[in-house]
Protein backbone atom coordinates (compact mmCIF):
# COMPACT_ATOMS: atom_id res chain seq x y z
CA UNK A 1 0.00 0.00 0.00
CA UNK A 2 2.13 2.90 -1.20
CA UNK A 3 -0.14 5.89 -1.05
CA UNK A 4 1.09 9.40 -1.73
CA UNK A 5 0.68 10.34 1.89
CA UNK A 6 3.17 8.88 4.34
CA UNK A 7 2.10 7.69 7.79
CA UNK A 8 0.51 10.42 9.92
CA UNK A 9 1.90 11.67 13.22
CA UNK A 10 -0.60 9.52 15.11
CA UNK A 11 0.48 6.39 13.24
CA UNK A 12 4.15 7.24 13.73
CA UNK A 13 3.75 7.71 17.46
CA UNK A 14 1.83 4.42 17.79
CA UNK A 15 4.65 2.71 15.88
CA UNK A 16 7.26 4.21 18.21
CA UNK A 17 5.21 3.24 21.26
CA UNK A 18 4.61 -0.26 19.92
CA UNK A 19 8.27 -0.97 19.27
CA UNK A 20 9.32 0.56 22.60
CA UNK A 21 6.73 -1.66 24.28
CA UNK A 22 8.18 -4.71 22.52
CA UNK A 23 11.82 -4.01 23.23
CA UNK A 24 12.26 -1.91 26.39
CA UNK A 25 11.48 -4.77 28.88
CA UNK A 26 13.99 -7.09 27.19
CA UNK A 27 16.69 -4.40 27.12
CA UNK A 28 16.07 -3.48 30.79
CA UNK A 29 16.35 -7.13 31.78
CA UNK A 30 19.59 -7.46 29.81
CA UNK A 31 21.00 -4.37 31.54
CA UNK A 32 20.13 -5.80 34.96
CA UNK A 33 22.02 -9.01 34.15
CA UNK A 34 25.25 -6.97 34.45
CA UNK A 35 24.23 -5.43 37.78
CA UNK A 36 26.62 -6.43 40.54
CA UNK A 37 23.91 -5.98 43.18
CA UNK A 38 21.35 -8.74 43.66
CA UNK A 39 18.71 -6.09 44.27
CA UNK A 40 17.04 -4.61 41.22
CA UNK A 41 16.65 -1.25 42.99
CA UNK A 42 20.37 -0.66 43.44
CA UNK A 43 22.93 -0.36 40.69
CA UNK A 44 25.99 -1.97 42.23
CA UNK A 45 28.27 -1.41 39.26
CA UNK A 46 29.07 -3.46 36.18
CA UNK A 47 29.74 -7.12 36.82
CA UNK A 48 29.67 -10.45 35.06
CA UNK A 49 29.36 -12.43 38.26
CA UNK A 50 25.85 -13.74 37.44
CA UNK A 51 27.25 -15.22 34.24
CA UNK A 52 29.99 -17.09 36.09
CA UNK A 53 27.44 -18.21 38.70
CA UNK A 54 25.46 -19.67 35.82
CA UNK A 55 28.43 -21.71 34.57
CA UNK A 56 28.74 -23.31 38.01
CA UNK A 57 25.05 -24.15 38.27
CA UNK A 58 24.95 -27.80 37.33
CA UNK A 59 21.15 -28.03 37.41
CA UNK A 60 20.81 -25.28 34.80
CA UNK A 61 23.64 -26.63 32.61
CA UNK A 62 22.14 -30.14 32.59
CA UNK A 63 18.67 -28.82 31.84
CA UNK A 64 20.05 -26.66 29.02
CA UNK A 65 21.86 -29.63 27.47
CA UNK A 66 18.70 -31.76 27.67
CA UNK A 67 16.63 -28.96 26.11
CA UNK A 68 19.11 -28.46 23.27
CA UNK A 69 19.13 -32.20 22.56
CA UNK A 70 15.34 -32.43 22.51
CA UNK A 71 15.11 -29.28 20.37
CA UNK A 72 17.60 -30.54 17.76
CA UNK A 73 16.03 -34.01 17.45
CA UNK A 74 12.42 -32.82 17.44
CA UNK A 75 13.12 -30.00 14.96
CA UNK A 76 14.74 -32.46 12.55
CA UNK A 77 11.89 -34.98 12.67
CA UNK A 78 9.31 -32.20 12.57
CA UNK A 79 10.95 -30.77 9.44
CA UNK A 80 10.77 -34.16 7.69
CA UNK A 81 7.15 -34.81 8.65
CA UNK A 82 6.05 -31.20 8.14
CA UNK A 83 7.62 -31.05 4.68
CA UNK A 84 5.89 -34.31 3.71
CA UNK A 85 2.60 -32.84 4.97
CA UNK A 86 3.17 -29.67 2.93
CA UNK A 87 3.91 -31.78 -0.17
CA UNK A 88 0.83 -33.91 0.43
CA UNK A 89 -1.44 -30.87 0.67
CA UNK A 90 -0.08 -29.04 -2.38
CA UNK A 91 1.32 -31.65 -4.76
CA UNK A 92 -0.85 -34.73 -4.14
CA UNK A 93 -4.08 -33.65 -5.70
CA UNK A 94 -6.76 -35.91 -4.39
CA UNK A 95 -6.76 -38.35 -1.51
CA UNK A 96 -9.21 -39.63 1.01
CA UNK A 97 -9.36 -37.74 4.30
CA UNK A 98 -7.85 -34.57 2.86
CA UNK A 99 -10.36 -32.42 4.72
CA UNK A 100 -9.48 -34.01 8.06
CA UNK A 101 -5.78 -33.73 7.20
CA UNK A 102 -6.09 -29.96 6.64
CA UNK A 103 -7.80 -29.61 10.00
CA UNK A 104 -5.16 -31.72 11.73
CA UNK A 105 -2.45 -29.39 10.38
CA UNK A 106 -4.21 -26.20 11.47
CA UNK A 107 -5.48 -27.29 14.89
CA UNK A 108 -2.16 -27.67 16.78
CA UNK A 109 -1.32 -24.05 15.92
CA UNK A 110 -4.19 -22.62 17.97
CA UNK A 111 -4.84 -25.38 20.49
CA UNK A 112 -4.27 -24.16 24.06
CA UNK A 113 -1.10 -25.78 25.35
CA UNK A 114 -2.76 -27.15 28.48
CA UNK A 115 -5.12 -29.23 26.33
CA UNK A 116 -2.38 -30.52 24.00
CA UNK A 117 -0.18 -31.37 26.98
CA UNK A 118 -2.90 -33.07 29.00
CA UNK A 119 -4.16 -35.11 26.04
CA UNK A 120 -0.68 -36.30 25.06
CA UNK A 121 0.08 -37.36 28.61
CA UNK A 122 -3.15 -39.34 28.81
CA UNK A 123 -2.25 -40.97 25.48
CA UNK A 124 1.18 -42.00 26.79
CA UNK A 125 -0.36 -43.38 29.99
CA UNK A 126 -2.98 -45.33 28.05
CA UNK A 127 -0.39 -46.69 25.63
CA UNK A 128 1.74 -47.81 28.53
CA UNK A 129 -1.19 -49.75 29.99
CA UNK A 130 -2.09 -51.18 26.60
CA UNK A 131 1.23 -52.10 24.95
CA UNK A 132 3.81 -51.35 27.63
CA UNK A 133 5.32 -48.44 25.68
CA UNK A 134 6.56 -45.85 26.66
CA UNK A 135 8.13 -47.57 29.67
CA UNK A 136 8.76 -44.24 31.37
CA UNK A 137 8.14 -40.63 30.48
CA UNK A 138 11.02 -38.24 29.90
CA UNK A 139 13.13 -36.94 27.03
CA UNK A 140 11.57 -39.30 24.47
CA UNK A 141 7.95 -38.44 25.27
CA UNK A 142 8.75 -34.71 25.30
CA UNK A 143 10.43 -35.13 21.90
CA UNK A 144 7.34 -36.84 20.43
CA UNK A 145 5.13 -34.05 21.80
CA UNK A 146 7.38 -31.36 20.31
CA UNK A 147 7.54 -33.09 16.93
CA UNK A 148 3.75 -33.11 16.87
CA UNK A 149 3.12 -29.42 17.40
CA UNK A 150 6.21 -28.21 15.49
CA UNK A 151 5.41 -30.22 12.36
CA UNK A 152 2.16 -28.29 12.03
CA UNK A 153 4.08 -24.98 11.93
CA UNK A 154 6.53 -26.37 9.36
CA UNK A 155 3.71 -27.81 7.24
CA UNK A 156 2.11 -24.34 7.09
CA UNK A 157 5.41 -22.63 6.15
CA UNK A 158 6.30 -25.24 3.49
CA UNK A 159 2.75 -25.32 2.15
CA UNK A 160 2.74 -21.53 1.70
CA UNK A 161 6.04 -21.70 -0.19
CA UNK A 162 4.90 -24.59 -2.40
CA UNK A 163 1.59 -22.91 -3.18
CA UNK A 164 3.30 -19.69 -4.31
CA UNK A 165 5.93 -21.56 -6.33
CA UNK A 166 5.88 -21.99 -10.08
CA UNK A 167 5.19 -25.66 -10.81
CA UNK A 168 6.56 -25.55 -14.36
CA UNK A 169 10.02 -26.84 -13.39
CA UNK A 170 8.52 -29.89 -11.68
CA UNK A 171 6.14 -30.47 -14.59
CA UNK A 172 9.02 -30.24 -17.07
CA UNK A 173 11.00 -32.80 -15.07
CA UNK A 174 7.98 -35.10 -15.01
CA UNK A 175 7.47 -34.71 -18.77
CA UNK A 176 11.10 -35.68 -19.29
CA UNK A 177 10.41 -38.95 -17.50
CA UNK A 178 11.41 -38.14 -13.93
CA UNK A 179 9.73 -40.29 -11.33
CA UNK A 180 7.71 -38.33 -8.69
CA UNK A 181 10.13 -39.19 -5.90
CA UNK A 182 13.14 -38.25 -8.02
CA UNK A 183 11.51 -34.94 -9.00
CA UNK A 184 10.77 -34.16 -5.37
CA UNK A 185 14.36 -34.75 -4.30
CA UNK A 186 16.08 -33.16 -7.32
CA UNK A 187 13.79 -30.21 -8.04
CA UNK A 188 11.23 -29.47 -5.33
CA UNK A 189 13.28 -29.90 -2.16
CA UNK A 190 16.23 -27.72 -3.30
CA UNK A 191 13.74 -24.99 -4.22
CA UNK A 192 11.96 -25.04 -0.87
CA UNK A 193 15.16 -25.52 1.16
CA UNK A 194 15.08 -21.96 2.59
CA UNK A 195 11.56 -22.55 3.94
CA UNK A 196 12.66 -25.86 5.41
CA UNK A 197 15.60 -24.17 7.13
CA UNK A 198 13.44 -21.42 8.62
CA UNK A 199 10.93 -24.09 9.62
CA UNK A 200 13.65 -26.07 11.36
CA UNK A 201 14.80 -22.93 13.20
CA UNK A 202 11.26 -22.13 14.29
CA UNK A 203 10.72 -25.71 15.50
CA UNK A 204 14.03 -25.55 17.36
CA UNK A 205 13.15 -22.33 19.20
CA UNK A 206 9.57 -23.47 19.92
CA UNK A 207 10.89 -26.66 21.48
CA UNK A 208 13.56 -24.82 23.43
CA UNK A 209 10.90 -22.52 24.83
CA UNK A 210 8.06 -24.90 25.64
CA UNK A 211 7.09 -25.17 29.27
CA UNK A 212 3.49 -26.41 29.46
CA UNK A 213 3.56 -29.37 27.07
CA UNK A 214 6.95 -30.50 28.42
CA UNK A 215 5.65 -30.32 32.02
CA UNK A 216 2.74 -32.60 31.15
CA UNK A 217 4.66 -35.12 29.05
CA UNK A 218 7.82 -35.32 31.17
CA UNK A 219 8.37 -37.88 33.88
CA UNK A 220 10.05 -37.61 37.25
CA UNK A 221 13.61 -37.61 35.94
CA UNK A 222 13.74 -35.16 33.09
CA UNK A 223 13.59 -31.40 33.65
CA UNK A 224 14.00 -29.17 30.63
CA UNK A 225 15.43 -25.66 30.83
CA UNK A 226 12.02 -23.89 30.78
CA UNK A 227 10.84 -26.15 33.62
CA UNK A 228 13.87 -25.17 35.74
CA UNK A 229 13.49 -21.49 34.84
CA UNK A 230 9.78 -21.55 35.65
CA UNK A 231 10.28 -23.03 39.10
CA UNK A 232 12.88 -20.33 39.82
CA UNK A 233 11.00 -17.28 38.51
CA UNK A 234 7.74 -18.27 40.17
CA UNK A 235 9.37 -16.87 43.31
CA UNK A 236 10.28 -13.56 41.67
CA UNK A 237 13.41 -11.99 40.19
CA UNK A 238 16.65 -13.96 40.32
CA UNK A 239 19.77 -12.28 38.91
CA UNK A 240 21.23 -15.42 37.37
CA UNK A 241 18.04 -15.87 35.33
CA UNK A 242 18.61 -12.34 33.98
CA UNK A 243 22.00 -13.53 32.76
CA UNK A 244 20.56 -16.76 31.34
CA UNK A 245 17.78 -14.84 29.57
CA UNK A 246 20.33 -12.44 28.08
CA UNK A 247 22.37 -15.35 26.71
CA UNK A 248 19.34 -17.18 25.28
CA UNK A 249 17.58 -14.18 23.75
CA UNK A 250 20.87 -12.73 22.48
CA UNK A 251 21.96 -15.98 20.81
CA UNK A 252 18.55 -16.69 19.29
CA UNK A 253 18.16 -13.13 17.95
CA UNK A 254 21.63 -13.19 16.44
CA UNK A 255 20.99 -16.60 14.88
CA UNK A 256 17.66 -15.51 13.41
CA UNK A 257 19.12 -12.26 12.04
CA UNK A 258 22.06 -14.05 10.41
CA UNK A 259 19.77 -16.75 8.97
CA UNK A 260 17.34 -14.21 7.51
CA UNK A 261 20.22 -12.15 6.11
CA UNK A 262 21.63 -15.22 4.35
CA UNK A 263 18.19 -16.12 3.00
CA UNK A 264 17.59 -12.57 1.77
CA UNK A 265 20.96 -12.60 0.01
CA UNK A 266 20.32 -15.95 -1.69
CA UNK A 267 16.88 -14.72 -2.78
CA UNK A 268 18.43 -11.61 -4.32
CA UNK A 269 21.05 -13.73 -6.03
CA UNK A 270 18.48 -16.04 -7.62
CA UNK A 271 16.29 -13.16 -8.76
CA UNK A 272 19.35 -11.41 -10.23
CA UNK A 273 20.33 -14.61 -12.03
CA UNK A 274 16.83 -14.99 -13.37
CA UNK A 275 16.92 -11.44 -14.72
CA UNK A 276 20.33 -11.80 -16.38
CA UNK A 277 19.53 -15.29 -17.71
CA UNK B 1 -3.36 -37.79 -14.19
CA UNK B 2 -5.53 -39.54 -16.78
CA UNK B 3 -3.55 -42.73 -16.31
CA UNK B 4 -5.46 -45.59 -14.82
CA UNK B 5 -4.47 -46.57 -11.35
CA UNK B 6 -3.00 -49.96 -12.23
CA UNK B 7 -0.48 -48.55 -14.68
CA UNK B 8 1.26 -46.36 -12.09
CA UNK B 9 4.59 -47.99 -11.14
CA UNK B 10 4.81 -49.50 -7.69
CA UNK B 11 7.60 -47.13 -6.63
CA UNK B 12 5.50 -44.06 -7.42
CA UNK B 13 2.54 -45.46 -5.56
CA UNK B 14 4.73 -46.21 -2.56
CA UNK B 15 6.17 -42.69 -2.59
CA UNK B 16 2.72 -41.13 -2.79
CA UNK B 17 1.55 -43.34 0.04
CA UNK B 18 4.58 -42.37 2.14
CA UNK B 19 4.18 -38.62 1.59
CA UNK B 20 0.53 -38.68 2.62
CA UNK B 21 0.41 -41.40 5.26
CA UNK B 22 3.45 -40.63 7.35
CA UNK B 23 2.40 -37.14 8.53
CA UNK B 24 -1.28 -38.12 8.47
CA UNK B 25 -0.86 -41.08 10.82
CA UNK B 26 1.54 -39.22 13.05
CA UNK B 27 -1.05 -36.50 13.64
CA UNK B 28 -3.87 -39.01 13.92
CA UNK B 29 -2.04 -40.95 16.63
CA UNK B 30 -0.40 -38.10 18.54
CA UNK B 31 -2.93 -35.32 18.08
CA UNK B 32 -6.39 -36.70 17.28
CA UNK B 33 -6.43 -39.92 19.30
CA UNK B 34 -5.38 -38.14 22.53
CA UNK B 35 -8.58 -36.04 22.41
CA UNK B 36 -10.66 -39.20 22.32
CA UNK B 37 -8.79 -40.39 25.42
CA UNK B 38 -9.34 -37.08 27.23
CA UNK B 39 -13.03 -37.34 26.41
CA UNK B 40 -13.15 -40.92 27.70
CA UNK B 41 -11.30 -40.18 30.94
CA UNK B 42 -13.54 -37.19 31.66
CA UNK B 43 -16.25 -39.78 32.42
CA UNK B 44 -14.06 -41.80 34.80
CA UNK B 45 -13.83 -41.74 38.57
CA UNK B 46 -10.69 -40.51 40.26
CA UNK B 47 -9.05 -43.31 42.24
CA UNK B 48 -5.91 -43.54 44.30
CA UNK B 49 -3.90 -45.69 41.91
CA UNK B 50 -1.42 -45.51 39.09
CA UNK B 51 -2.81 -44.08 36.80
CA UNK B 52 -5.30 -42.22 39.02
CA UNK B 53 -8.56 -42.96 37.23
CA UNK B 54 -11.00 -45.84 37.13
CA UNK B 55 -11.31 -48.21 34.18
CA UNK B 56 -13.91 -47.49 31.58
CA UNK B 57 -14.92 -51.08 31.01
CA UNK B 58 -15.28 -53.78 33.59
CA UNK B 59 -15.66 -57.25 32.13
CA UNK B 60 -14.95 -59.13 35.35
CA UNK B 61 -17.65 -61.61 36.35
CA UNK B 62 -19.97 -60.23 38.98
CA UNK B 63 -19.59 -56.63 37.87
CA UNK B 64 -22.76 -54.58 38.06
CA UNK B 65 -22.32 -53.21 34.56
CA UNK B 66 -19.59 -53.53 31.95
CA UNK B 67 -19.57 -49.81 31.32
CA UNK B 68 -18.27 -47.63 34.10
CA UNK B 69 -19.02 -44.07 33.09
CA UNK B 70 -20.05 -41.23 35.32
CA UNK B 71 -21.16 -37.70 34.75
CA UNK B 72 -19.89 -36.71 38.22
CA UNK B 73 -17.02 -34.61 36.86
CA UNK B 74 -19.29 -32.51 34.68
CA UNK B 75 -21.81 -32.22 37.50
CA UNK B 76 -19.01 -31.03 39.76
CA UNK B 77 -17.85 -28.41 37.24
CA UNK B 78 -21.33 -26.94 36.95
CA UNK B 79 -21.98 -27.00 40.69
CA UNK B 80 -18.70 -25.61 41.95
CA UNK B 81 -18.40 -21.86 41.52
CA UNK B 82 -14.63 -22.07 40.99
CA UNK B 83 -15.07 -23.37 37.44
CA UNK B 84 -17.75 -20.88 36.45
CA UNK B 85 -15.52 -18.08 37.73
CA UNK B 86 -12.50 -19.50 35.91
CA UNK B 87 -14.27 -19.90 32.56
CA UNK B 88 -15.87 -16.48 32.86
CA UNK B 89 -12.65 -14.79 33.88
CA UNK B 90 -10.73 -16.45 31.03
CA UNK B 91 -13.34 -15.27 28.53
CA UNK B 92 -13.20 -11.75 29.96
CA UNK B 93 -9.41 -11.52 30.03
CA UNK B 94 -9.06 -13.05 26.55
CA UNK B 95 -11.70 -10.69 25.11
CA UNK B 96 -10.26 -7.51 26.63
CA UNK B 97 -6.69 -8.50 25.70
CA UNK B 98 -7.79 -9.17 22.12
CA UNK B 99 -9.39 -5.73 21.90
CA UNK B 100 -6.25 -4.12 23.35
CA UNK B 101 -4.08 -6.04 20.87
CA UNK B 102 -6.31 -4.83 18.05
CA UNK B 103 -6.15 -1.21 19.22
CA UNK B 104 -2.34 -1.31 19.32
CA UNK B 105 -1.77 -3.77 16.47
CA UNK B 106 -4.00 -2.15 13.83
CA UNK B 107 -2.21 1.23 13.74
CA UNK B 108 1.13 -0.59 13.88
CA UNK B 109 0.26 -2.83 10.92
CA UNK B 110 -1.17 0.16 9.07
CA UNK B 111 1.95 2.23 9.73
CA UNK B 112 4.27 -0.57 8.60
CA UNK B 113 2.24 -1.08 5.42
CA UNK B 114 2.54 2.66 4.68
CA UNK B 115 6.35 2.70 4.96
CA UNK B 116 8.82 2.39 2.08
CA UNK B 117 9.47 -1.28 1.12
CA UNK B 118 12.97 -1.25 2.62
CA UNK B 119 11.86 0.12 5.99
CA UNK B 120 8.82 -2.14 5.87
CA UNK B 121 10.92 -5.33 5.88
CA UNK B 122 13.04 -4.11 8.79
CA UNK B 123 9.99 -3.16 10.87
CA UNK B 124 8.30 -6.45 10.04
CA UNK B 125 11.43 -8.29 11.14
CA UNK B 126 11.36 -6.33 14.41
CA UNK B 127 7.76 -7.46 15.01
CA UNK B 128 8.53 -11.11 14.28
CA UNK B 129 11.87 -11.31 16.11
CA UNK B 130 10.45 -11.42 19.68
CA UNK B 131 8.13 -14.24 18.60
CA UNK B 132 11.19 -16.29 17.68
CA UNK B 133 12.88 -15.72 21.01
CA UNK B 134 11.76 -17.15 24.31
CA UNK B 135 8.14 -16.58 25.28
CA UNK B 136 8.79 -17.59 28.90
CA UNK B 137 11.71 -15.22 29.27
CA UNK B 138 9.80 -12.34 27.71
CA UNK B 139 7.07 -12.84 30.31
CA UNK B 140 9.81 -12.91 32.93
CA UNK B 141 11.10 -9.56 31.65
CA UNK B 142 7.84 -8.04 32.94
CA UNK B 143 8.53 -9.41 36.43
CA UNK B 144 11.78 -7.44 36.28
CA UNK B 145 9.84 -4.36 35.10
CA UNK B 146 6.77 -4.49 37.34
CA UNK B 147 8.02 -5.91 40.64
CA UNK B 148 7.87 -4.02 43.92
CA UNK B 149 11.61 -3.42 43.62
CA UNK B 150 11.43 -3.57 39.82
CA UNK B 151 12.59 -1.18 37.13
CA UNK B 152 9.44 0.99 36.91
CA UNK B 153 9.00 1.38 40.65
CA UNK B 154 12.65 2.23 41.26
CA UNK B 155 12.58 4.78 38.44
CA UNK B 156 9.46 6.46 39.81
CA UNK B 157 10.86 6.42 43.34
CA UNK B 158 14.13 7.97 42.19
CA UNK B 159 12.27 10.70 40.30
CA UNK B 160 10.30 11.42 43.45
CA UNK B 161 6.94 10.86 41.75
CA UNK B 162 5.91 8.24 44.31
CA UNK B 163 6.99 7.56 47.87
CA UNK B 164 5.91 3.94 48.20
CA UNK B 165 6.12 1.32 45.44
CA UNK B 166 2.92 0.74 43.42
CA UNK B 167 1.46 -2.78 43.35
CA UNK B 168 1.71 -3.70 39.68
CA UNK B 169 2.94 -7.28 39.61
CA UNK B 170 0.50 -10.07 40.57
CA UNK B 171 -2.55 -8.11 39.40
CA UNK B 172 -5.05 -8.57 36.55
CA UNK B 173 -3.52 -5.53 34.87
CA UNK B 174 -0.18 -7.33 34.66
CA UNK B 175 -1.95 -10.31 33.03
CA UNK B 176 -3.49 -8.05 30.35
CA UNK B 177 -0.11 -6.46 29.76
CA UNK B 178 1.61 -9.83 29.48
CA UNK B 179 -0.94 -11.21 27.00
CA UNK B 180 -0.87 -8.10 24.79
CA UNK B 181 2.93 -8.11 24.92
CA UNK B 182 3.39 -11.74 23.92
CA UNK B 183 0.57 -12.04 21.36
CA UNK B 184 0.88 -8.69 19.53
CA UNK B 185 2.89 -10.26 16.63
CA UNK B 186 -0.04 -12.61 15.93
CA UNK B 187 -2.28 -9.56 15.53
CA UNK B 188 0.09 -7.41 13.48
CA UNK B 189 1.10 -10.02 10.88
CA UNK B 190 -2.32 -10.99 9.45
CA UNK B 191 -3.43 -7.34 9.55
CA UNK B 192 -0.29 -6.29 7.73
CA UNK B 193 -0.71 -8.92 5.02
CA UNK B 194 -4.25 -7.66 4.31
CA UNK B 195 -3.37 -3.95 4.46
CA UNK B 196 -0.26 -4.35 2.33
CA UNK B 197 -2.18 -5.96 -0.54
CA UNK B 198 -5.04 -3.48 -0.37
CA UNK B 199 -5.75 -1.56 -3.55
CA UNK B 200 -5.34 2.17 -2.84
CA UNK B 201 -7.47 3.29 -5.79
CA UNK B 202 -10.68 3.11 -3.78
CA UNK B 203 -9.16 5.25 -1.03
CA UNK B 204 -7.83 7.78 -3.52
CA UNK B 205 -11.20 7.95 -5.25
CA UNK B 206 -12.98 8.51 -1.93
CA UNK B 207 -10.46 11.18 -0.98
CA UNK B 208 -10.89 12.87 -4.37
CA UNK B 209 -14.62 12.94 -3.81
CA UNK B 210 -14.05 14.82 -0.57
CA UNK B 211 -14.10 12.09 2.05
CA UNK B 212 -12.20 12.90 5.20
CA UNK B 213 -9.39 10.67 6.44
CA UNK B 214 -11.51 9.05 9.17
CA UNK B 215 -14.36 8.53 6.72
CA UNK B 216 -12.01 6.77 4.30
CA UNK B 217 -10.78 4.64 7.18
CA UNK B 218 -14.16 3.60 8.59
CA UNK B 219 -15.98 3.23 5.27
CA UNK B 220 -13.28 1.68 3.13
CA UNK B 221 -10.10 0.51 4.83
CA UNK B 222 -11.63 -1.11 7.90
CA UNK B 223 -14.35 -3.11 6.07
CA UNK B 224 -11.82 -4.33 3.49
CA UNK B 225 -9.41 -5.44 6.21
CA UNK B 226 -12.02 -7.48 8.11
CA UNK B 227 -10.50 -10.90 7.19
CA UNK B 228 -7.24 -9.73 8.77
CA UNK B 229 -9.05 -8.36 11.82
CA UNK B 230 -10.85 -11.67 12.37
CA UNK B 231 -7.77 -13.82 11.75
CA UNK B 232 -5.59 -11.70 14.05
CA UNK B 233 -8.25 -11.54 16.77
CA UNK B 234 -8.78 -15.29 16.77
CA UNK B 235 -5.02 -15.95 16.78
CA UNK B 236 -4.83 -13.88 19.97
CA UNK B 237 -8.14 -14.89 21.54
CA UNK B 238 -7.85 -18.68 21.27
CA UNK B 239 -4.43 -19.17 22.89
CA UNK B 240 -5.15 -16.39 25.42
CA UNK B 241 -8.25 -18.27 26.57
CA UNK B 242 -6.24 -21.29 27.67
CA UNK B 243 -3.17 -19.33 28.76
CA UNK B 244 -1.33 -20.79 31.72
CA UNK B 245 2.13 -19.21 31.97
CA UNK B 246 1.08 -15.55 32.02
CA UNK B 247 -1.58 -15.73 34.76
CA UNK B 248 0.58 -17.94 36.95
CA UNK B 249 3.66 -15.70 36.66
CA UNK B 250 2.13 -12.22 36.45
CA UNK B 251 -1.32 -12.69 37.97
CA UNK B 252 -2.34 -12.72 41.61
CA UNK B 253 -3.54 -15.76 43.53
CA UNK B 254 -7.09 -14.91 42.48
CA UNK B 255 -6.30 -14.71 38.76
CA UNK B 256 -8.07 -17.97 38.06
CA UNK B 257 -7.86 -18.45 34.35
CA UNK B 258 -9.09 -21.83 33.20
CA UNK B 259 -5.67 -22.95 31.94
CA UNK B 260 -4.27 -22.41 35.40
CA UNK B 261 -7.21 -24.13 37.09
CA UNK B 262 -6.77 -27.14 34.81
CA UNK B 263 -3.02 -27.26 35.49
CA UNK B 264 -3.56 -27.09 39.27
CA UNK B 265 -6.33 -29.68 39.15
CA UNK B 266 -3.93 -31.96 37.37
CA UNK B 267 -0.62 -31.37 39.11
CA UNK B 268 -1.66 -30.31 42.60
CA UNK B 269 -4.95 -32.12 43.23
CA UNK B 270 -3.99 -35.00 40.89
CA UNK B 271 -7.61 -35.29 39.81
CA UNK B 272 -7.08 -36.42 36.21
CA UNK B 273 -10.73 -37.14 35.34
CA UNK B 274 -11.83 -33.70 36.52
CA UNK B 275 -8.96 -32.03 34.61
CA UNK B 276 -10.10 -33.96 31.52
CA UNK B 277 -13.65 -32.72 31.97
CA UNK B 278 -12.37 -29.12 32.32
CA UNK B 279 -10.33 -29.61 29.12
CA UNK B 280 -13.31 -31.04 27.24
CA UNK B 281 -15.48 -28.05 28.15
CA UNK B 282 -12.68 -25.66 27.14
CA UNK B 283 -12.36 -27.48 23.83
CA UNK B 284 -16.07 -26.95 23.13
CA UNK B 285 -15.71 -23.26 23.97
CA UNK B 286 -12.90 -22.74 21.43
CA UNK B 287 -14.55 -24.67 18.60
CA UNK B 288 -16.56 -21.60 17.54
CA UNK B 289 -13.57 -19.19 17.35
CA UNK B 290 -11.53 -21.85 15.53
CA UNK B 291 -14.25 -22.18 12.90
CA UNK B 292 -14.35 -18.38 12.58
CA UNK B 293 -10.58 -18.39 12.04
CA UNK B 294 -10.78 -21.14 9.41
CA UNK B 295 -13.44 -19.34 7.40
CA UNK B 296 -11.62 -15.99 7.56
CA UNK B 297 -8.38 -17.61 6.38
CA UNK B 298 -10.22 -19.33 3.54
CA UNK B 299 -11.80 -16.04 2.50
CA UNK B 300 -8.40 -14.38 2.65
CA UNK B 301 -6.66 -16.89 0.39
Amino acid sequence: MSSHRGPSTFILSVLCFGFAFLYVPILVMMAYSFNDSALATVWGGFSTRWYSALLNNEQIINAALLSLKIAAVSATFATILGTLAGLALTRMRRFRGRFLFTGLIAAPLVMPEVITGLSLLLLFVSLQQLIGWPVSRGASTITIAHITFAMAYIAVIVQARLASMDESLEEAAMDLGGRPMQVTFDITLPLIAPSMISGWLLAFTLSLDDLVIASFTSGAGASTLPMVIFSKIKLGVTPDINALATIIIGTLSLGILIASWIMLRSQRKTSAQRQSG
Amino acid sequence: MSQANHSIPLGDKLWRWLVISLPYWWLAIFFLAPFAIVFKISFADPVVAQPPFSNFFDFSPGAESWLLATLDNYRFITEDNLYWISYFKSLKIATISTVLCLLLGYPMAYGIAKCQPGTRNILLMLVILPFWTSFLLRVYAWIVMLGKTGAINSLLLKMGLITTPIEMLYTDGAVYLGIVYTYIPFMVLPLYSVLEKMDTNLQDAAADLGARRWQVFFNIILPLSMPGVIAGSMLVFIPALGEFVIPSLLGGIDSLMIGRTLYDEFFINRDWPLASAVATVLLFIIVVPIMLLQSSLKEHS
